[in-house]
């Protein structure tokens, strides 16, 4: 492949990426009005699929074989038991990956 | 007065805005790198990390991208790959159309960095700390988000192969910083019913359609189900 084939396919894939993210500002624009069930979703949709992206990580778990997704059920539960206590993102995402990586490298 | 005023609040906005960007340099550096040693293994120097990092700037696309290189697709292929693997954010930028509604020419600017992990720290209001302006809030945030993805795929693409100790499972800094942002938002809102039907709907995709194609499914079911519980969903707000 040539240099400027790769780069042709570089500003495909950026451009439609960019007109997927910014379709919507363009279709509601501020000065209109946004239809009440377009704000509704807007409200609702973060934690819906904040749910879906926790899911998402978690979509290569193998309950029946290998760990049996033992030690990622143990450091999600980990992650939100120290969120829930002490409310500090870093701690939660340094205790929890490390905690992750010790188990998966060194017990299961 | 009024100057000393507002550089102090510019000031503090850009510290806050770091502090609480901090995980996400930490989530992208290491994803990033992993992004740039892998491109550099397939012949493409981190010049052109940096490039797609500043362009297309999306994870996982950009890990699809290095087998799109490498694999020679054709352009149409790569223009449906992209769609495909990056539809979700048309859900992001719909569900920031409230809280980005006053940004003016920003707008553009914001939209193109819109990522999974810049979406999860500007997507609800409860998250921003106090005494900010939120337009340069939001402008920091986004910023700043994409100079650690930038710097992420340079040093990869640079050193990343030098790495000797054992990385395995350091991608769970991602899982965690979901995990934490579903229970801050958990604790924040007083109907739990979208996040309830977000985790029932992927899992049911999960099951049906596997791992690999789940997530446009989802997002489809995630809407539905939002629009038949929105009594329930609202109701409680």
């Amino acid at each position: 492949m040539t240099d400027i084939q790769a780069l042709l396919m570089v500003v495909i894939m950026a451009g439609i990426t960019f007109i997927l993210r910014y379709l919507p500002f363009a279709v509601f624009p501020a000065d209109k009005k946004t239809p009440a069930v377009i704000t509704y979703l807007s409200n609702a949709l973060p934690c819906a699929i904040m749910g879906m992206l926790v899911v998402y990580c978690l979509k290569d778990v193998t309950f029946f074989s290998g760990n049996h997704g033992i030690p990622e059920a143990i450091c999600v539960i980990l992650v939100v038991i120290l969120h829930k206590w002490k409310h500090n993102s870093l701690l939660s995402i340094f205790v929890g990956t490390v905690v992750y990586m010790l188990l998966v490298q060194m017990v299961f | 007065m009024e100057t000393y005023y507002h550089k102090n609040s510019t000031k503090t906005t850009a510290k806050k805005a770091f502090i609480n960007s901090l995980p996400v340099m930490a989530g992208y550096i290491c994803l990033c790198i992993g992004f740039g040693v892998l491109l550099e293994s397939n012949g493409y120097s981190f010049l052109w990390a940096i490039l797609m990092s500043l362009t297309i700037y999306a994870g996982s696309m950009q890990y699809v991208a290095v087998d799109l290189l490498s694999g020679g697709a054709t352009l149409i292929a790569t223009a449906l790959m992209t769609l495909m693997v990056n539809a979700r954010h048309l859900f992001y930028s719909i569900s920031m159309l409230e809280n980005y509604k006053n940004m003016g020419k920003l707008k553009p600017l914001l939209a193109a960095t819109l990522t999974d992990e810049t979406y999860s720290l500007v997507c609800s209001k409860e998250l921003l700390p106090e005494d900010i302006d939120e337009k340069k809030y939001y402008l920091f945030i986004s910023l700043m988000n994409q100079c650690y993805w930038v710097a992420g795929s340079a040093i990869g693409g640079l050193v990343g192969a030098a790495i000797t100790f054992n990385t395995t499972g350091i991608e769970f800094a991602m899982t965690s910083l979901f995990v934490l942002i579903f229970v801050e938002q958990w604790e924040s809102t007083k109907s739990h019913i979208p996040a309830i039907l977000g985790v029932v709907c992927s899992l049911g995709c999960l099951v049906v359609f596997g791992s690999g194609s789940f997530l446009i499914p989802s997002m489809i079911c995630i809407t539905i189900a939002l629009l038949i519980f929105r009594k329930g969903a609202e109701k409680n707000d």
